[in-house]
């Protein structure tokens, strides 16, 4: 029998037909939808008179659109009338097409990656769709999760199928324990730093090693949440005890005899021991330090303790990247004010990213050259735990703002945004120009080393605290 | 009947690598429930030096005349093209719908973004992969020569550059069908309603809990 790799398996898993034009029919076990990349969508099935095929395999909620405040007003409390319409349009559509739907009001609501796996809908072994690059985060339960566009949205509604081909195995092995006060956000930006923004194109990623298999189920979300900034569309760990635990008793998981029969076949998901991979890249967990990014890729990127390359002038690419930071080639990462601290997204909005930053908060005050600080929980849930936690009084006390669930500043398409020129320490997982709003400059950290930069008001390694 | 020179014309080069889908169409345009009209918001921020917004007018913006698209020399483009990684993150299909809504119908690129890359063929817009010495070789005599004609034949898969040696271009046969036929994708793939149906009676017995019936 021939060794095969743990995306290998799910493939097969998952493989429905070729069709004559010689792509692949996958078959799509969970379906994830939110307001911005779904109305369109569910147009074109109106217009071809189409209905979703299964519906039970769909959920969806509003992320993007919606602000951190002021949730009691639910949807009137959306000003922009623009933002308004596209979630009343998923209202609308859900409501239309019978599909459940976490709505604003609803405490289950959050951001979508975060949801998923907190509600069970997320299990080992699935494949995973959503209108959303970052559904590479679904992979830390051995799962295929990956981005799909607009018109693949609508053809996984109506065939429940996604058109595929098989693409590259890749191994990324982090070989060793990672030093005290590093997290796993700062072995994907290292991964990032390593291979590039492009290292994972055409690949499916499988994270191996003992610093990955000691990660928490949050950390390995984190983990696979940015192997799309690698280029790679699904990032993958194996499930094992801790998947297993995680998921047991979760609302959608399954229950009783089921759940066993379910365990025993994920135990089925790893890699077999001499299965072969494209490529594989081998790192030390111990050469990873806190990372910072300094320019408008998340491959621009470097630790705490360094400074920013000195840049030729003639490489346009990283001189517009400095040019649009407001920064010089040699500049100490550690000099670098700061104007806001953001402390959310898919990346690092869940209960032990909020537990770990409140550590480094506890008992102290931001600097005062923060005009803001904001901290976001991933969903409804999340805030409900931290509050009961007493969290939020740590982040309140510190200086920073409590708010509802919701994408918030990890991109600016509701009222959280970064002023002209405003530079941010945050834990979210793009530094592109203007993602954070007009002219905002992003730098991308774990939460702890955004809590430990709002105390100091610039960059400062979380390890010496 | 298959035209060849549905995607000949002119052409503009953006010396860019990692040309990210937030930066063909940001943010803020997202926000339509539309495909059509986000053309006039392309490469926004790069395109106009104010802050842009949905349904602002084109007479009220400042526009960036040293943006490349902005050039009047480039103003009749319909292929763009662009250095590594080119539609690098965000799934967003807005950057298609705004590069077709804008004209454009090429990209060329020595690698592009995952997703990006198949978003285009949903939308008849070709995305050709070529070497990163061939893109160097056309930043470069464009910008001794200025030639802006492109000729691309899909039939064949070849480029043709005034001064530059014929490229030959890989593409995967079902999406050049795709193409050329304008596939209803959709359609196509429910012709399999049969082996659907199958796979899921079978997954029904062995992971039941995906259905969840």
């Amino acid at each position: 029998m021939s060794q095969k790799t743990l995306y290998d398996k799910i493939w097969e898993e998952h493989f429905v037909v070729d069709r004559e034009d010689g792509s692949t029919l996958m078959y799509i076990d969970r379906h994830l939808v939110h307001e911005v990349t779904s109305p369109q969508a569910f147009d074109g099935l109106r217009q071809n008179n189409l209905i979703p095929r299964q519906i039970n395999t769909i959920i969806a909620t509003p992320d993007h659109n919606v602000p951190t405040t002021e949730r009691a007003k639910d949807i009137e409390g959306i000003k922009d009338p623009v933002s308004k319409l596209q979630v009343v349009t998923l209202n609308d559509n859900c409501d239309e097409f019978g599909i459940n739907q976490f709505k604003l009001n609803d405490e289950r609501q959050g951001i979508v990656h975060v949801i998923g796996p907190e509600q069970g809908i997320t299990l080992p072994g699935m494949t995973i769709v959503c209108g959303d690059s970052h559904t590479s985060t679904h992979g830390a339960f051995g799962s295929l999760a990956m981005g799909i566009g607009t018109s693949e949205v609508e053809h996984v509604l109506a065939t429940q199928c996604l058109v595929s081909q098989k693409q590259k195995n890749m191994l990324i092995e982090i070989v060793g324990e990672l030093q005290k006060g590093v997290t796993a956000k700062d072995i994907t930006m290292f991964i990032i730093g390593r291979i590039g923004t492009a290292g994972g194109t055409g690949h499916v990623i499988e994270y191996s090693g003992e610093a990955i298999e000691n990660l928490s189920m949050e950390g390995r979300m984190t983990l696979c949440n940015m192997a799309i900034e690698a280029g790679a569309r699904a990032g993958m760990v194996a499930p094992d005890e801790k998947t297993f635990d995680y998921v047991s008793d979760k609302p959608f998981a399954p229950k009783g005899k089921e759940l066993e029969n379910a365990i025993n076949y994920w135990k089925t998901l790893k890699t077999d021991p001499n299965a072969s991979f494209d490529k594989i890249h081998s790192f030390s967990a111990e050469e990873i330090l806190p990372q910072v990014t300094w320019g408008t890729s998340p491959e621009m990127v470097t630790h705490v303790d360094d400074s920013i390359p000195d840049v030729k002038e003639d490489n346009k690419t990283l001189m517009s990247a400095l040019d649009y930071m407001g920064l010089k080639p040699g500049t100490k990462i550690k000099d670098i004010e700061l104007d806001q601290i953001f402390i959310g997204s898919c990346t690092n909005s869940r209960i032990e990213d909020l537990r770990a930053a409140s550590k480094i908060l506890d008992g102290n005050k931001i600097s005062k050259n923060i005009k803001r600080a904001i901290v976001v929980p991933g969903s409804g849930l999340v805030k409900k735990q931290a509050e009961a936690e007493g969290l939020d009084e740590i982040f309140k006390t510190a200086g920073f703002e409590w708010r509802d669930a919701g994408c918030s500043m990890c991109l600016g398409m509701n009222p959280d945004q970064l002023k002209e020129f405003e530079r941010c320490a945050s834990t979210s997982n793009r530094n592109f120009e203007g993602r954070q709003g007009f002219k905002g400059r992003t730098h991308l950290v774990s939460p702890t080393m955004a809590a430990a930069a709002s105390l100091e008001g610039k960059f400062i390694d979380v390890r010496e605290l | 009947m298959k035209n060849s020179n549905l995607y000949s014309g002119e052409f503009a080069c953006l010396e860019k690598a990692n040309v990210d889908t937030d930066q063909i169409i940001p943010k803020q345009f997202l926000k339509s429930i539309s495909k059509t009209g986000l053309g006039p918001y392309l490469f926004d921020a790069w395109r106009f030096l104010d802050e842009g917004f949905l349904g602002k007018k084109l007479s009220d913006r400042k526009i960036n005349p040293d943006f490349i698209l902005n050039k009047p020399t480039y103003s009749g483009i319909n292929v763009l093209i662009s250095d590594d990684n080119f539609g690098c993150g965000s799934s967003r299909e807005h950057a298609v719908w705004a590069l077709k809504d804008f004209g454009i119908n090429v990209v060329i690129a020595s690698s592009f973004g995952d997703i990006f890359f198949n978003n285009c063929f949903k939308n008849g817009v070709l995305a050709i992969k070529i070497s990163q010495d061939q893109i160097n070789e056309i930043f470069f005599q464009q910008r001794q020569n200025s030639q802006k004609q492109i000729e691309i034949d899909l039939i064949n898969q070849k480029i043709k550059i005034q001064n530059i040696k014929l490229i030959d271009f890989e593409i995967d046969e079902f999406r050049k069908n795709c193409l050329l036929e304008g596939l209803d994708d959709i359609g196509f793939s429910l012709k399999y309603e049969t082996e659907i149906s199958n796979y899921e009676n079978k997954l029904k017995q062995l992971r039941p809990w995906i259905l969840n019936e």
